[in-house]
């Protein structure tokens, strides 16, 4: 069972450091896919199955596939891949990688105190937080519904392709045009 | 033998950290987009990890509402990102910058 | 019927309004009938209420209406309200009059224009502040119609804004007169401090009794409002701007520029009479202000080839006279002369207006001429208006008004006899001038060909124009012919008879006379009617002469069309005696030269450097703010970091 932890929480660092060097956007994605799929299964050995199964369904199943739509429909391809090589130089690094490792000692500081709390107790039925989040939560799954309508009308419009206009004042010049 | 919660913080501190410097470094908005998918999901193990400590079945409801945020973020995102793709013809994040003051 | 009186003043007020609001949406004959139809309404109101008025009480008793309460401060409560008495009701009489027959030439003179709702919405609001400034009953509400003329002239001489020189002139207008105004406004400041009031009725009953004749703060008052008088009525040394002026479109020029803003002082120093005859010393200064600028004004119109800057110096001079009348004490001569004026030089404006649009907006009178046969409407009636204006002997209004004016010069008991051979003198330039013009726009070779031929309503208002020209003089006869005393009786109900010299016109017979009734014109009795027959006869002579001396000069004579060449001399009254010039060099550089120095003093430059500071850390800011969504994302980082630490360290 531990070998199982470790080996998850290795792969889950390693293939999401190779998300974030990789040039191509469908290489990453999967390597971030792996990287949902492991932290499941973490999620798994801590006494959640539900929501291990979620993680797989909704994150590395619907969202993602999301993200594989929309790169098919940019169709970026090689060019991309070419201007990605130019654009990660090693200076770029520089900055974000300290402020990261500031950020991570930090937390790893906060992390460091001597107690000890047994993580794979008894798992947590799915029962227990359905009966949570229609009683207590009901507030937020209804914001969170909110929320999620509100996703779903911004995308749709955002999404959309239409004829540019630059600024509604100058619609009437363009189709003059 | 059991893993201490402890284990399992680091690792969202990892993951967490990893993604913040993918956000700050990549240009590609589709790479800052996942990026930050990765910094959520880091911040949903913490929930979960603690949660399972604890024995409470609260930090599972905070999962899934982060879940939902992340649904709801990724599709606004992606759509932002089609359109930016139309308008300059590129991903690369530095040429939105029409907000300079 | 009176009550109907604060609608005369509403009506252009509200098309001004309308005009303004809708005239973007409006097509050109509904903009042209409402900025007509509401002047020409007001004028139809002015004659209903005129008469009512002097149906009513033949006596004259000053009839007011009080609309509302304007202000309620300690006790200074002026009310929007106004006042109807004889003098206000000849005003408003030709405001509304010629008005309308200005505003009705327009329509056609203005319609291919850019702006002619625009243009309708000036001229109202003119019309209704103008209105506002003769029936107020207290000096605010006068000033207030005051200032609205003059940034209704601004908006007018300024209409054609894109080109430069137009604002310019329209700059110009504003500024120059502005100082006069000051001055009024200080003299308005001295009488509340005095009286606690700007009630005008109450202050001019009460002056006599508080002001010693003479006294000092008498003759400052009136020199002040004086200045005030001769900012708006461009006399010197404030003449300067009316002749640049000449840039607004001519109907504008014939309504404001002639007929009736220009004569605002005269009103105001009629209306004041009574301060000024506290001030003996500013009632003369007014008559020699008067003497000076219509010789100065009348020298400089001989020497102009701009048309519409010869009625422009001409409109100087001749109210330069009105203020020689006010001078001398001929109240009724003033107002006889400016309702005569406002008749025929409106009139003249007009008619150029019209020569100047169908010849393709020339100014130059030397490349006019012989336009005569081709223009006969406008060519009669301006003929008409010219020898009003040159005061051709027994025919003509003018020479009734004029004639009034000189012999009162000689006459009245402040008269003299530097001032009436000022006026003779004015006679006779004003006649070489005026047919200097009739010459050579409308006789001699014809240089350009008319472009059309104005239409009726641009010749009916000519033709009203000229018979008012020709009859409105038969109103007033002086005594030794026909005495018809129909004006100044009507005058003097409010304003007091010319003083002769043998009455014994101490100030409360003035005042006396203010009120009695029928106070009949007395004074050529004393002076015996032989001396009133050579003095006319002198000044008939001199326009005769005037007119002779054009005709010898002028008439047929071939000139270049170009630019005439021009000695110094000539230059200099080209110039209006170099006013300009001079006002420059002693006014206007030494300031700018005092500015420029001032410019970086020690406190300036304090402000400076604190504008400066700002501006630094403004740039500084500014750069943060880069768009770079990574550069934001970075600060968010590095935010949460300092947090962090933060919250560890403690």
């Amino acid at each position: 069972m531990n070998i199982l932890f470790y080996l998850a929480a290795g792969i889950a660092i390693i293939t999401t450091l190779r998300m974030i060097t990789g040039t191509n956007a469908v290489h990453s994605l999967l390597y971030l896919i792996v990287s949902l799929l492991s932290v499941s299964v973490i999620f798994f050995l801590s006494g959640a199955p539900f929501i291990a199964a979620l993680e797989v369904i909704i994150y590395a199943g619907a969202i993602m596939v999301l993200f594989v739509f929309v790169i098919m429909m940019l169709n970026t391809g090689r060019d991309g891949v070419r201007k990605e090589h130019e654009l990660l130089k090693a200076s770029t690094w520089v900055g974000p990688g300290i402020t990261s490792a500031i950020l991570f000692g930090e937390m790893l500081y906060m992390l460091l105190t001597p107690s000890f709390h047994p993580m794979n107790r008894p798992g947590i039925p799915p029962a227990a937080v359905g009966a949570l989040l229609f009683s207590r939560y009901i507030l937020i799954v209804e914001l969170a519904a909110f929320l999620l309508a509100a996703g779903i009308i911004g995308a749709y419009h955002l999404g959309r392709i239409e004829k540019r206009s630059h600024h509604r004042y100058l619609k009437k010049e363009e189709a003059a045009l | 033998m059991t893993i201490p919660m402890e284990y399992g913080l680091w690792l969202a501190a990892i993951l967490f950290c990893i993604g913040l410097a993918g956000v700050l470094v990549r240009r590609d908005v589709i790479f800052m987009l996942m990026s930050v998918e990765v910094m959520l999901n880091a911040a949903g193990l913490a929930f979960i990890v603690g949660g399972a400590a604890r024995g409470s079945a609260d930090g599972q409801v905070m999962f899934i509402f982060i879940l939902a945020m992340a649904a709801a973020e990724v599709s606004v995102g992606l759509a932002l990102i089609i359109q930016l793709y139309q308008t300059f013809k590129t991903l690369d994040a530095d040429s939105a910058g029409g907000l300079n003051g | 019927m009176k009550e109907f009186l604060w609608l005369i003043v509403a009506l252009p007020f509200a098309g001004s309004l309308l005009l303004a609001l809708a005239g973007k949406h409006l097509p050109r004959l509904a903009s042209a009938m409402i900025g007509v139809g509401s002047v020409a309404l007001s004028a139809i109101l002015v004659v209903l209420v005129g008469l009512d008025f002097l149906h009513e009480n033949p006596a004259g008793v000053p009839f007011h209406q009080t609309l509302w309460q304007w202000i309620n401060v300690s006790g200074f409560s002026p009310g929007i309200a106004f006042q109807l008495d004889s003098v206000s009701l000849t005003f408003i009489f030709v405001i509304t009059f010629v008005g309308a027959l200005i505003h009705l030439y327009s329509a056609p003179f203005m319609w291919k224009e850019e702006g002619f709702a625009r243009f309708f919405s000036c001229m109202n609001l003119f019309v209704g502040f103008m209105l506002l400034l003769v029936l107020a009953d207290n000096f605010l509400l006068l000033y207030l119609g005051w200032e609205g003329v003059g940034l209704c002239s601004y908006l007018l001489i300024g209409f054609w804004y894109k080109d430069p020189a137009n604002g310019h002139a329209a700059r110009k207008a504003f500024t120059v007169t502005r100082v006069g105004d000051t001055a009024m406004v200080i003299g308005l400041f001295i009488l509340f401090t005095n009286y606690h009031t700007l009630n005008i009725r109450d202050i001019l009953h009460a002056a006599p009794h508080t002001w010693a004749p003479g006294s000092r703060i008498a003759i400052t008052t009136a020199f002040l409002l004086l200045g005030g008088a001769i900012g708006k009525s461009a006399q010197v040394p404030l003449q300067t701007w009316l002749p640049d002026a000449m840039a607004a479109p001519s109907p504008v020029s014939a309504l404001i520029h002639a007929a009736t803003m220009v004569t605002a002082g005269v009103y105001l120093i009629a209306r004041t009479h009574v301060l000024f005859e506290l001030a003996p010393i500013a009632q003369n200064g007014v008559a020699v202000i008067g003497a000076i600028t219509l010789i100065v004004a009348g020298m400089a119109a001989i020497y102009q080839h701009d048309i519409k800057k010869v009625l422009a110096y001409s409109t100087i001079s001749q109210i330069g006279y009105m203020f020689l009348a006010l001078g001398v004490g001929a109240w009724s001569a003033a107002l006889f002369h400016f309702m005569i004026h406002a008749f025929f030089k409106s009139l003249l404006f007009l008619g150029a207006g019209s020569v100047i649009a169908v010849l393709h907006d020339e100014h130059n009178m030397y490349k006019m001429g012989g336009l005569w046969k081709k223009m006969p409407v406008v060519f009669w009636t301006f003929l008409v208006g010219a020898c009003a204006l040159s005061a051709l002997p027994l025919i003509t209004a003018g020479f009734y008004s004029k004639d009034e004016i000189i012999w009162q010069a000689y006459a009245s008991e402040k008269g003299s006899i530097t001032l009436w051979l000022t006026g003779l003198a004015g006679a006779f330039i004003t006649a070489l001038y005026t047919f200097r013009m009739v010459f050579l726009t409308f006789f001699g070779q014809a240089k350009a060909e008319p472009s059309y031929r104005p239409g009726l309503g641009m010749t009916l208002p000519l033709v009203v124009l000229a018979f008012l020209s020709f009859a409105g003089g038969f109103i007033q006869l002086p005594d030794n012919m026909g005495h018809v005393t129909l004006f100044s009786h009507f005058i003097e109900q409010v304003l007091p008879a010319a003083p002769t010299p043998g009455t014994a016109t101490t100030h409360a017979a003035a005042i006396s006379a203010t009120t009695a009734t029928g106070a009949t014109a007395t004074y050529t009795a004393a002076s015996g009617h032989a001396a009133e027959w050579i003095a006319q006869s002198i000044a008939a002579a001199l326009s005769i002469a005037g007119l002779v001396l054009a005709y010898r000069l002028y008439y047929n004579k071939p000139f270049p069309a170009a630019e005439p060449i021009r000695g110094p001399i000539q230059q200099f009254f080209f110039k209006g005696w170099n006013f300009d010039a001079l006002y420059d060099k002693v006014i206007v550089q030494p300031i700018v030269f005092l500015s420029r120095i001032d410019k970086n003093d020690i406190i300036d430059q304090f402000y400076t450097s604190l504008a400066s500071i700002a501006g630094w850390f403004n740039k500084r800011l500014a750069s943060t703010q880069n768009g770079k969504l990574r550069w934001y994302a970075m600060a968010l980082a590095i935010g949460t970091v300092i947090t962090l630490t933060i919250l560890l360290c403690t």
